[in-house]
Protein backbone atom coordinates (compact mmCIF):
# COMPACT_ATOMS: atom_id res chain seq x y z
CA UNK A 1 0.00 0.00 0.00
CA UNK A 2 2.39 2.38 -1.38
CA UNK A 3 0.18 5.41 -1.16
CA UNK A 4 -1.14 4.83 2.32
CA UNK A 5 2.62 4.01 3.53
CA UNK A 6 3.51 7.38 2.55
CA UNK A 7 0.98 9.37 4.03
CA UNK A 8 2.00 7.83 7.11
CA UNK A 9 5.77 8.94 7.04
CA UNK A 10 4.93 12.50 5.77
CA UNK A 11 1.89 13.03 7.80
CA UNK A 12 3.43 15.47 9.88
CA UNK A 13 5.00 17.20 7.31
CA UNK A 14 2.52 17.59 5.32
CA UNK A 15 0.63 18.72 8.01
CA UNK A 16 2.28 21.32 9.38
CA UNK A 17 3.15 22.54 5.11
CA UNK A 18 -0.95 22.59 5.40
CA UNK A 19 -1.46 24.75 8.26
CA UNK A 20 1.36 27.17 7.06
CA UNK A 21 -0.03 27.35 3.15
CA UNK A 22 -3.57 27.47 4.38
CA UNK A 23 -2.73 30.34 6.91
CA UNK A 24 -0.97 32.26 4.33
CA UNK A 25 -3.41 32.12 1.79
CA UNK A 26 -6.15 33.35 4.18
CA UNK A 27 -8.07 29.87 4.30
CA UNK A 28 -7.88 29.29 0.75
CA UNK A 29 -6.74 26.00 -0.54
CA UNK A 30 -3.02 25.15 -0.83
CA UNK A 31 -3.63 24.15 -4.27
CA UNK A 32 -5.29 26.55 -5.78
CA UNK A 33 -2.41 29.02 -4.92
CA UNK A 34 -0.01 26.93 -7.01
CA UNK A 35 -1.54 27.99 -10.31
CA UNK A 36 -4.43 29.24 -11.86
CA UNK A 37 -6.37 27.60 -14.69
CA UNK A 38 -9.29 26.36 -12.06
CA UNK A 39 -11.86 28.10 -14.14
CA UNK A 40 -13.47 24.58 -15.35
CA UNK A 41 -10.62 23.01 -16.90
CA UNK A 42 -9.80 19.25 -17.20
CA UNK A 43 -6.87 18.72 -14.88
CA UNK A 44 -5.26 15.32 -14.32
CA UNK A 45 -3.93 15.26 -10.82
CA UNK A 46 -1.55 12.33 -9.44
CA UNK A 47 0.32 12.14 -5.47
CA UNK A 48 3.77 12.22 -5.86
CA UNK A 49 5.70 8.75 -6.43
CA UNK A 50 7.06 7.36 -9.90
CA UNK A 51 4.21 5.09 -10.78
CA UNK A 52 1.62 7.71 -9.91
CA UNK A 53 3.66 10.06 -12.52
CA UNK A 54 3.56 7.51 -14.94
CA UNK A 55 -0.15 6.59 -14.56
CA UNK A 56 -1.19 9.85 -14.20
CA UNK A 57 0.80 11.11 -17.52
CA UNK A 58 -1.75 7.80 -19.33
CA UNK A 59 -4.43 9.77 -17.76
CA UNK A 60 -3.52 12.76 -19.02
CA UNK A 61 -2.10 11.61 -22.51
CA UNK A 62 -5.41 9.84 -23.16
CA UNK A 63 -7.41 12.36 -21.93
CA UNK A 64 -5.95 14.92 -24.19
CA UNK A 65 -6.23 12.21 -27.37
CA UNK A 66 -9.98 12.96 -27.36
CA UNK A 67 -9.24 16.11 -28.32
CA UNK A 68 -9.70 18.06 -24.67
CA UNK A 69 -6.82 20.21 -23.60
CA UNK A 70 -5.82 18.87 -20.18
CA UNK A 71 -3.92 20.48 -17.38
CA UNK A 72 -1.54 18.37 -15.64
CA UNK A 73 -1.15 18.73 -11.69
CA UNK A 74 1.15 15.80 -11.35
CA UNK A 75 3.49 15.27 -8.08
CA UNK A 76 1.06 17.17 -5.80
CA UNK A 77 1.69 14.89 -3.39
CA UNK A 78 -0.39 12.02 -0.59
CA UNK A 79 -3.72 11.21 -0.56
CA UNK A 80 -4.11 13.34 2.24
CA UNK A 81 -3.41 16.19 -0.11
CA UNK A 82 -5.09 15.41 -3.98
CA UNK A 83 -8.53 13.20 -2.09
CA UNK A 84 -9.86 16.62 -0.83
CA UNK A 85 -9.14 18.62 -4.29
CA UNK A 86 -10.47 15.94 -6.37
CA UNK A 87 -13.80 16.04 -4.01
CA UNK A 88 -13.71 20.35 -4.08
CA UNK A 89 -13.21 20.15 -8.35
CA UNK A 90 -10.03 21.19 -8.24
CA UNK A 91 -8.35 18.35 -9.95
CA UNK A 92 -11.18 16.33 -12.41
CA UNK A 93 -9.23 12.65 -12.44
CA UNK A 94 -6.62 10.73 -10.45
CA UNK A 95 -5.16 7.14 -10.68
CA UNK A 96 -6.31 5.60 -7.43
CA UNK A 97 -5.85 2.35 -5.54
CA UNK A 98 -8.66 0.37 -4.74
CA UNK A 99 -7.63 -0.80 -1.39
CA UNK A 100 -6.10 2.37 0.14
CA UNK A 101 -8.52 4.62 -1.15
CA UNK A 102 -11.13 2.87 0.32
CA UNK A 103 -9.81 2.30 3.74
CA UNK A 104 -8.89 6.08 3.55
CA UNK A 105 -13.10 6.72 2.51
CA UNK A 106 -13.61 4.41 5.64
CA UNK A 107 -11.03 5.28 8.38
CA UNK A 108 -9.14 2.36 7.72
CA UNK A 109 -12.45 0.02 8.66
CA UNK A 110 -12.76 -1.57 5.83
CA UNK A 111 -11.89 -5.41 6.07
CA UNK A 112 -12.66 -6.91 2.18
CA UNK A 113 -9.30 -7.79 0.75
CA UNK A 114 -10.55 -9.34 -2.47
CA UNK A 115 -10.57 -7.87 -5.92
CA UNK A 116 -13.70 -7.33 -6.93
CA UNK A 117 -15.13 -6.55 -3.69
CA UNK A 118 -12.73 -3.86 -3.15
CA UNK A 119 -13.49 -2.32 -6.14
CA UNK A 120 -17.55 -2.73 -5.19
CA UNK A 121 -17.44 -1.93 -1.80
CA UNK A 122 -15.32 1.81 -2.71
CA UNK A 123 -18.08 2.93 -5.79
CA UNK A 124 -20.67 2.83 -2.26
CA UNK A 125 -18.05 4.78 -0.43
CA UNK A 126 -17.02 7.50 -3.09
CA UNK A 127 -18.47 10.97 -2.33
CA UNK A 128 -21.44 11.68 -4.37
CA UNK A 129 -20.39 13.61 -7.93
CA UNK A 130 -17.22 11.14 -7.70
CA UNK A 131 -16.96 7.40 -9.52
CA UNK A 132 -14.56 4.52 -10.24
CA UNK A 133 -14.47 3.71 -13.47
CA UNK A 134 -12.92 0.08 -14.44
CA UNK A 135 -9.77 -1.38 -12.21
CA UNK A 136 -7.32 -2.58 -13.36
CA UNK A 137 -5.78 -6.12 -12.98
CA UNK A 138 -2.57 -4.45 -12.03
CA UNK A 139 -1.88 -3.99 -8.45
CA UNK A 140 0.14 -2.26 -6.41
CA UNK A 141 0.07 -4.25 -3.22
CA UNK A 142 1.79 -5.09 -0.17
CA UNK A 143 4.66 -8.13 -0.97
CA UNK A 144 6.44 -10.49 0.56
CA UNK A 145 9.97 -10.60 -1.51
CA UNK A 146 12.59 -13.10 -1.05
CA UNK A 147 16.40 -13.06 -3.28
CA UNK A 148 16.10 -16.63 -5.91
CA UNK A 149 18.66 -18.19 -3.44
CA UNK A 150 16.40 -17.75 -0.32
CA UNK A 151 13.42 -19.03 -2.60
CA UNK A 152 15.53 -21.76 -3.38
CA UNK A 153 16.99 -22.87 -0.21
CA UNK A 154 13.29 -23.14 1.60
CA UNK A 155 11.09 -24.15 -1.56
CA UNK A 156 9.53 -20.60 -1.49
CA UNK A 157 6.89 -20.11 -3.93
CA UNK A 158 3.67 -18.52 -2.41
CA UNK A 159 3.29 -16.71 1.33
CA UNK A 160 2.10 -19.67 2.73
CA UNK A 161 5.04 -21.99 2.39
CA UNK A 162 6.82 -19.49 4.66
CA UNK A 163 5.35 -20.80 7.66
CA UNK A 164 7.18 -23.81 8.36
CA UNK A 165 10.44 -21.84 7.80
CA UNK A 166 9.41 -18.77 9.18
CA UNK A 167 11.26 -19.15 12.50
CA UNK A 168 14.71 -19.11 10.82
CA UNK A 169 14.09 -16.09 8.53
CA UNK A 170 14.41 -12.26 9.51
CA UNK A 171 11.65 -10.28 7.88
CA UNK A 172 11.70 -6.08 7.11
CA UNK A 173 9.35 -3.49 6.68
CA UNK A 174 7.88 -0.58 7.10
CA UNK A 175 7.89 0.30 11.47
CA UNK A 176 4.24 -0.59 11.23
CA UNK A 177 4.19 -3.71 10.16
CA UNK A 178 4.17 -4.99 13.01
CA UNK A 179 1.05 -3.64 14.59
CA UNK A 180 -1.24 -3.60 11.86
CA UNK A 181 -3.79 -5.86 10.98
CA UNK A 182 -2.46 -6.76 7.87
CA UNK A 183 1.13 -7.01 8.87
CA UNK A 184 2.64 -9.17 11.19
CA UNK A 185 -0.07 -10.07 13.27
CA UNK A 186 -1.84 -11.01 9.72
CA UNK A 187 0.50 -13.30 8.72
CA UNK A 188 0.72 -15.13 12.06
CA UNK A 189 -3.38 -15.35 12.33
CA UNK A 190 -4.12 -15.91 8.69
CA UNK A 191 -0.85 -18.08 7.33
CA UNK A 192 0.95 -19.12 11.12
CA UNK A 193 3.65 -17.53 10.29
CA UNK A 194 6.16 -16.62 13.09
CA UNK A 195 9.45 -15.03 11.81
CA UNK A 196 12.68 -15.08 13.64
CA UNK A 197 13.09 -11.18 14.02
CA UNK A 198 11.48 -8.79 12.38
CA UNK A 199 13.48 -4.87 11.31
CA UNK A 200 11.87 -2.03 11.24
CA UNK A 201 12.84 -0.56 8.08
CA UNK A 202 10.88 1.66 5.83
CA UNK A 203 8.01 0.89 2.79
CA UNK A 204 9.58 -0.09 -0.12
CA UNK A 205 12.50 1.99 0.13
CA UNK A 206 16.32 2.07 0.06
CA UNK A 207 16.59 0.20 3.51
CA UNK A 208 14.16 -2.53 3.33
CA UNK A 209 15.75 -2.75 -0.32
CA UNK A 210 19.25 -2.69 0.55
CA UNK A 211 19.02 -4.75 3.60
CA UNK A 212 17.50 -7.56 1.51
CA UNK A 213 20.16 -7.24 -1.09
CA UNK A 214 23.00 -7.59 1.13
CA UNK A 215 21.16 -10.46 3.43
CA UNK A 216 20.67 -8.39 6.51
CA UNK A 217 17.10 -9.68 6.06
CA UNK A 218 15.73 -12.73 4.47
CA UNK A 219 12.16 -11.42 3.45
CA UNK A 220 11.12 -7.58 2.46
CA UNK A 221 8.19 -6.12 2.84
CA UNK A 222 7.98 -3.88 -0.80
CA UNK A 223 5.28 -3.46 -3.27
CA UNK A 224 3.92 -5.84 -6.11
CA UNK A 225 4.95 -2.98 -9.03
CA UNK A 226 8.13 -1.86 -7.60
CA UNK A 227 10.88 -1.54 -10.72
CA UNK A 228 13.66 -2.92 -8.26
CA UNK A 229 12.34 -6.32 -8.13
CA UNK A 230 13.01 -7.35 -11.32
CA UNK A 231 15.97 -5.36 -11.57
CA UNK A 232 17.69 -7.83 -8.93
CA UNK A 233 15.74 -10.60 -10.31
CA UNK A 234 13.72 -10.99 -6.81
CA UNK A 235 10.69 -13.42 -6.17
CA UNK A 236 7.60 -11.99 -5.16
CA UNK A 237 5.70 -14.49 -3.10
CA UNK A 238 1.98 -14.78 -3.90
CA UNK A 239 -0.22 -13.91 -1.24
CA UNK A 240 -2.08 -17.17 -1.56
CA UNK A 241 -4.38 -16.35 1.48
CA UNK A 242 -5.41 -13.16 0.40
CA UNK A 243 -4.20 -11.43 3.84
CA UNK A 244 -2.96 -8.00 1.98
CA UNK A 245 -5.84 -6.18 0.67
CA UNK A 246 -5.87 -5.77 -2.80
CA UNK A 247 -4.89 -2.52 -4.66
CA UNK A 248 -6.04 -2.52 -8.65
CA UNK A 249 -5.31 0.93 -10.01
CA UNK A 250 -8.52 2.31 -10.63
CA UNK A 251 -9.27 5.78 -12.16
CA UNK A 252 -11.46 8.35 -9.91
CA UNK A 253 -13.31 10.95 -12.32
CA UNK A 254 -15.60 13.86 -11.64
CA UNK A 255 -19.04 12.73 -12.85
CA UNK A 256 -20.16 16.11 -14.27
CA UNK A 257 -16.44 16.50 -16.22
CA UNK A 258 -16.87 13.01 -17.43
CA UNK A 259 -17.82 12.03 -21.13
CA UNK A 260 -18.34 8.93 -22.32
CA UNK A 261 -15.24 8.48 -24.87
CA UNK A 262 -13.16 9.60 -22.04
CA UNK A 263 -14.48 6.79 -20.09
CA UNK A 264 -13.79 4.12 -22.65
CA UNK A 265 -10.57 4.95 -23.47
CA UNK A 266 -9.38 5.00 -19.58
CA UNK A 267 -11.21 1.78 -18.96
CA UNK A 268 -9.34 0.39 -22.26
CA UNK A 269 -6.30 1.23 -20.20
CA UNK A 270 -7.23 -0.31 -17.02
CA UNK A 271 -7.94 -3.52 -18.94
CA UNK A 272 -4.60 -3.76 -20.84
CA UNK A 273 -2.67 -2.37 -17.68
CA UNK A 274 -0.80 -6.10 -16.05
CA UNK A 275 1.11 -5.77 -12.58
CA UNK A 276 4.01 -6.97 -15.01
CA UNK A 277 3.82 -4.18 -17.18
CA UNK A 278 3.71 -1.37 -14.10
CA UNK A 279 6.64 -3.07 -13.15
CA UNK A 280 8.43 -2.79 -16.04
CA UNK A 281 7.39 0.81 -16.30
CA UNK A 282 8.03 1.81 -12.92
CA UNK A 283 11.49 -0.20 -13.49
CA UNK A 284 12.36 1.99 -16.43
CA UNK A 285 11.50 5.51 -13.88
CA UNK A 286 12.74 4.19 -10.84
CA UNK A 287 15.73 2.04 -11.67
CA UNK A 288 16.99 3.73 -15.07
CA UNK A 289 16.04 7.53 -14.35
CA UNK A 290 13.80 7.42 -17.68
CA UNK A 291 11.81 10.44 -17.89
CA UNK A 292 7.50 9.49 -16.33
CA UNK A 293 5.73 11.37 -19.38
CA UNK A 294 8.11 9.61 -22.33
CA UNK A 295 7.73 5.98 -20.40
CA UNK A 296 3.82 6.70 -20.22
CA UNK A 297 3.55 7.89 -24.14
CA UNK A 298 5.63 4.92 -25.05
CA UNK A 299 3.19 2.05 -23.62
CA UNK A 300 0.11 3.87 -24.76
CA UNK A 301 1.72 4.17 -27.92
CA UNK A 302 3.29 0.40 -28.15
CA UNK A 303 -0.29 -1.38 -27.14
CA UNK A 304 -1.88 1.04 -29.67
CA UNK A 305 -4.06 2.79 -26.93
CA UNK A 306 -3.63 6.63 -28.50
CA UNK A 307 -6.11 7.16 -31.61
CA UNK B 1 -5.69 19.12 23.97
CA UNK B 2 -6.83 17.83 27.47
CA UNK B 3 -7.22 14.42 25.65
CA UNK B 4 -3.49 14.41 24.61
CA UNK B 5 -2.71 15.33 28.16
CA UNK B 6 -4.52 12.24 29.49
CA UNK B 7 -3.85 9.85 26.80
CA UNK B 8 -0.11 10.87 27.67
CA UNK B 9 -0.61 10.45 31.47
CA UNK B 10 -2.59 7.07 30.49
CA UNK B 11 0.50 5.90 28.36
CA UNK B 12 3.05 6.73 31.22
CA UNK B 13 1.11 4.86 33.88
CA UNK B 14 0.71 1.76 31.89
CA UNK B 15 2.73 -0.97 32.83
CA UNK B 16 3.28 -2.48 29.41
CA UNK B 17 5.08 0.53 28.50
CA UNK B 18 7.71 -0.58 31.46
CA UNK B 19 8.85 -3.60 30.40
CA UNK B 20 9.75 -5.77 27.44
CA UNK B 21 11.92 -5.18 24.74
CA UNK B 22 10.00 -2.13 23.85
CA UNK B 23 9.64 -1.11 27.51
CA UNK B 24 10.95 2.36 28.59
CA UNK B 25 13.96 1.26 30.56
CA UNK B 26 14.84 -0.53 27.96
CA UNK B 27 14.82 1.58 25.21
CA UNK B 28 16.21 5.10 27.64
CA UNK B 29 19.31 2.22 28.08
CA UNK B 30 19.75 1.69 24.62
CA UNK B 31 19.41 5.13 23.90
CA UNK B 32 22.25 5.93 26.43
CA UNK B 33 24.33 3.01 25.21
CA UNK B 34 24.60 4.42 21.41
CA UNK B 35 24.99 8.16 22.90
CA UNK B 36 27.89 7.13 24.75
CA UNK B 37 29.61 5.18 22.35
CA UNK B 38 29.47 7.74 19.91
CA UNK B 39 30.82 10.62 22.60
CA UNK B 40 33.80 8.44 23.57
CA UNK B 41 34.51 7.66 19.89
CA UNK B 42 34.35 11.47 18.81
CA UNK B 43 36.02 12.41 22.10
CA UNK B 44 38.76 10.32 20.98
CA UNK B 45 38.92 11.67 17.87
CA UNK B 46 38.34 15.39 18.21
CA UNK B 47 40.41 16.34 21.56
CA UNK B 48 43.56 14.52 20.09
CA UNK B 49 42.91 16.79 16.84
CA UNK B 50 41.72 20.12 18.70
CA UNK B 51 44.63 19.96 21.13
CA UNK B 52 47.26 19.60 18.64
CA UNK B 53 45.78 22.55 16.34
CA UNK B 54 45.29 24.81 19.36
CA UNK B 55 48.85 23.80 21.21
CA UNK B 56 50.61 24.33 17.84
CA UNK B 57 48.84 27.14 16.32
CA UNK B 58 49.25 25.09 12.98
CA UNK B 59 46.55 24.06 10.89
CA UNK B 60 44.22 25.92 12.86
CA UNK B 61 42.28 27.86 10.16
CA UNK B 62 41.83 24.69 7.93
CA UNK B 63 40.48 22.56 11.06
CA UNK B 64 37.77 25.01 12.00
CA UNK B 65 36.95 25.58 8.90
CA UNK B 66 36.44 22.22 8.12
CA UNK B 67 34.69 21.86 11.12
CA UNK B 68 31.89 24.35 10.60
CA UNK B 69 31.51 23.06 6.98
CA UNK B 70 30.77 19.40 8.68
CA UNK B 71 28.28 21.18 10.67
CA UNK B 72 26.40 21.75 7.27
CA UNK B 73 26.80 17.80 6.78
CA UNK B 74 22.67 16.31 7.04
CA UNK B 75 22.56 14.02 9.68
CA UNK B 76 19.71 11.82 8.17
CA UNK B 77 22.02 11.30 4.93
CA UNK B 78 24.71 9.97 6.61
CA UNK B 79 23.14 7.36 8.57
CA UNK B 80 21.21 6.38 5.27
CA UNK B 81 24.50 6.76 3.35
CA UNK B 82 26.42 4.63 6.01
CA UNK B 83 23.61 2.26 5.47
CA UNK B 84 23.67 1.65 2.20
CA UNK B 85 27.17 0.49 2.83
CA UNK B 86 27.62 -1.42 5.98
CA UNK B 87 24.15 -2.44 6.44
CA UNK B 88 21.87 -2.90 9.64
CA UNK B 89 24.21 -2.17 12.83
CA UNK B 90 25.74 0.00 14.94
CA UNK B 91 27.77 1.27 12.07
CA UNK B 92 25.32 3.77 10.47
CA UNK B 93 24.67 5.58 13.97
CA UNK B 94 27.50 5.66 15.32
CA UNK B 95 28.96 6.98 12.17
CA UNK B 96 26.61 9.84 12.17
CA UNK B 97 26.65 11.06 15.49
CA UNK B 98 29.92 11.18 15.61
CA UNK B 99 30.11 12.88 12.44
CA UNK B 100 27.83 15.86 14.02
CA UNK B 101 29.48 15.79 17.39
CA UNK B 102 33.19 16.23 16.50
CA UNK B 103 33.34 19.44 14.95
CA UNK B 104 32.11 21.70 18.12
CA UNK B 105 34.67 19.65 19.86
CA UNK B 106 37.16 20.26 17.82
CA UNK B 107 36.48 24.16 17.79
CA UNK B 108 35.38 24.75 21.43
CA UNK B 109 39.25 22.70 22.60
CA UNK B 110 40.60 24.83 19.88
CA UNK B 111 39.59 28.47 20.88
CA UNK B 112 40.19 27.30 25.06
CA UNK B 113 43.64 26.98 23.74
CA UNK B 114 44.06 29.62 21.82
CA UNK B 115 42.28 31.55 24.62
CA UNK B 116 45.52 30.88 27.00
CA UNK B 117 47.25 33.66 28.17
CA UNK B 118 50.17 34.14 26.26
CA UNK B 119 52.01 34.93 29.01
CA UNK B 120 51.14 32.32 31.27
CA UNK B 121 52.28 29.49 28.34
CA UNK B 122 56.04 31.56 28.32
CA UNK B 123 56.36 31.15 31.74
CA UNK B 124 55.52 27.63 31.67
CA UNK B 125 57.82 27.39 29.44
CA UNK B 126 60.85 29.47 31.36
CA UNK B 127 60.27 27.40 34.04
CA UNK B 128 61.50 24.32 32.18
CA UNK B 129 58.38 22.48 31.00
CA UNK B 130 58.61 20.41 27.57
CA UNK B 131 55.64 21.13 24.93
CA UNK B 132 53.79 18.08 26.62
CA UNK B 133 53.84 19.53 30.06
CA UNK B 134 52.72 22.92 29.10
CA UNK B 135 49.77 21.07 27.42
CA UNK B 136 48.94 18.75 30.50
CA UNK B 137 49.47 21.14 33.31
CA UNK B 138 48.65 24.69 31.97
CA UNK B 139 47.07 24.31 28.72
CA UNK B 140 43.90 22.02 29.39
CA UNK B 141 43.37 22.88 33.22
CA UNK B 142 43.11 26.53 31.70
CA UNK B 143 41.15 25.74 28.64
CA UNK B 144 38.87 22.88 30.80
CA UNK B 145 35.94 25.21 30.83
CA UNK B 146 35.78 25.88 26.82
CA UNK B 147 36.73 22.10 26.07
CA UNK B 148 33.94 20.80 28.81
CA UNK B 149 31.33 22.93 27.10
CA UNK B 150 32.33 21.64 23.54
CA UNK B 151 31.66 18.16 25.06
CA UNK B 152 28.32 19.13 26.52
CA UNK B 153 26.98 20.56 23.36
CA UNK B 154 27.98 17.74 21.96
CA UNK B 155 26.64 15.17 24.19
CA UNK B 156 23.48 16.92 24.32
CA UNK B 157 23.03 17.00 20.01
CA UNK B 158 24.23 13.09 20.49
CA UNK B 159 21.35 11.92 22.74
CA UNK B 160 18.79 14.33 20.77
CA UNK B 161 19.68 12.76 17.54
CA UNK B 162 20.37 9.31 18.81
CA UNK B 163 16.76 9.24 18.19
CA UNK B 164 17.69 8.04 14.03
CA UNK B 165 18.92 4.79 15.54
CA UNK B 166 14.86 3.82 15.12
CA UNK B 167 15.49 4.71 11.41
CA UNK B 168 17.69 1.72 10.62
CA UNK B 169 15.82 -0.70 12.96
CA UNK B 170 17.92 -0.28 15.96
CA UNK B 171 16.37 0.68 18.98
CA UNK B 172 16.22 3.63 21.76
CA UNK B 173 13.55 5.93 22.63
CA UNK B 174 13.03 7.07 18.63
CA UNK B 175 11.67 3.40 18.11
CA UNK B 176 8.71 5.17 20.17
CA UNK B 177 8.76 8.46 17.34
CA UNK B 178 9.33 6.18 14.49
CA UNK B 179 6.56 3.75 15.36
CA UNK B 180 4.48 5.93 16.53
CA UNK B 181 4.47 7.93 13.56
CA UNK B 182 4.17 5.00 11.17
CA UNK B 183 1.19 3.88 13.37
CA UNK B 184 -0.69 7.06 13.72
CA UNK B 185 -0.10 6.40 17.58
CA UNK B 186 0.56 10.73 18.21
CA UNK B 187 0.74 9.35 22.06
CA UNK B 188 3.42 7.12 21.82
CA UNK B 189 5.23 9.90 19.44
CA UNK B 190 4.61 12.66 21.99
CA UNK B 191 5.73 10.17 24.86
CA UNK B 192 9.22 9.28 22.59
CA UNK B 193 9.30 13.55 22.03
CA UNK B 194 9.49 14.09 25.95
CA UNK B 195 11.85 11.05 27.01
CA UNK B 196 15.05 12.18 24.33
CA UNK B 197 13.94 15.96 25.93
CA UNK B 198 13.86 14.56 29.48
CA UNK B 199 17.40 12.22 28.66
CA UNK B 200 18.90 15.61 27.03
CA UNK B 201 18.35 17.65 29.70
CA UNK B 202 19.43 15.10 32.34
CA UNK B 203 22.83 14.71 30.20
CA UNK B 204 23.39 18.32 30.37
CA UNK B 205 22.58 18.49 34.08
CA UNK B 206 24.86 15.60 34.49
CA UNK B 207 27.77 16.91 32.56
CA UNK B 208 27.82 20.14 34.04
CA UNK B 209 27.58 18.25 37.13
CA UNK B 210 31.05 17.04 35.94
CA UNK B 211 32.55 20.13 34.63
CA UNK B 212 32.53 21.60 37.97
CA UNK B 213 34.64 18.33 39.28
CA UNK B 214 36.77 18.36 36.09
CA UNK B 215 37.53 22.37 36.08
CA UNK B 216 40.13 23.51 39.28
CA UNK B 217 38.47 26.10 41.58
CA UNK B 218 40.06 29.02 40.19
CA UNK B 219 38.67 29.14 37.19
CA UNK B 220 34.65 28.22 38.07
CA UNK B 221 33.95 31.39 37.38
CA UNK B 222 35.34 31.43 34.53
CA UNK B 223 34.05 28.30 33.57
CA UNK B 224 30.44 29.63 33.79
CA UNK B 225 30.78 32.84 31.72
CA UNK B 226 32.57 30.89 29.10
CA UNK B 227 29.88 27.92 28.94
CA UNK B 228 27.38 30.50 28.94
CA UNK B 229 28.82 31.68 25.91
CA UNK B 230 29.08 28.74 23.85
CA UNK B 231 25.97 28.26 24.43
CA UNK B 232 24.94 31.21 22.81
CA UNK B 233 26.71 30.38 20.35
CA UNK B 234 25.57 26.77 19.91
CA UNK B 235 21.82 27.98 19.56
CA UNK B 236 22.69 29.89 16.85
CA UNK B 237 25.67 27.89 15.00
Amino acid sequence: MKFRERCLVLAVGVVSLLVVAVGCAGGQNALKESGGGSGGGFVVGSANFPEQLILGNMYADLVEDQGIKVERRLNLGTRDVVFPSLENGEITLVPEYNGALLSYLTKGKSDVTSPEETTKQLREALPEGLIALKASEAQDKDALVVTPETAEKYDLKNTSDLAPVADELVVGGPPEMSERPDGLPGLKRVYGIEFKEFKALDAGGPLTIEALANGDIDVGRLFTSQGIIDARGWIVLEDDKELSPAQNIIPIIRKQDSRRKIEEALNKLSATLTTEDLKKLNRRVEVDKDDPEDVAKDYLKQKGLLG
Amino acid sequence: MVEVLTNLVAWFADPINWQGPNGVPTRVLEHVYYSVLALVLAVAIAQPVGIFIGHTGRGGALAINLSNAARAVPTFGVILLTFLVAGIGLAPVLVALVVLAVPSMVTNTYAGFRAVDRDVRDSAEGMGMTGWQVIRRVEIPVAMPLIMAGVRISAVQIVATATFAAVVSLGGLGRYIIDGLAQRDLTQVLAGAILVAALSLLTEVGLSRLQRVVVSNGLQEKSEEASMETRLEGTTG
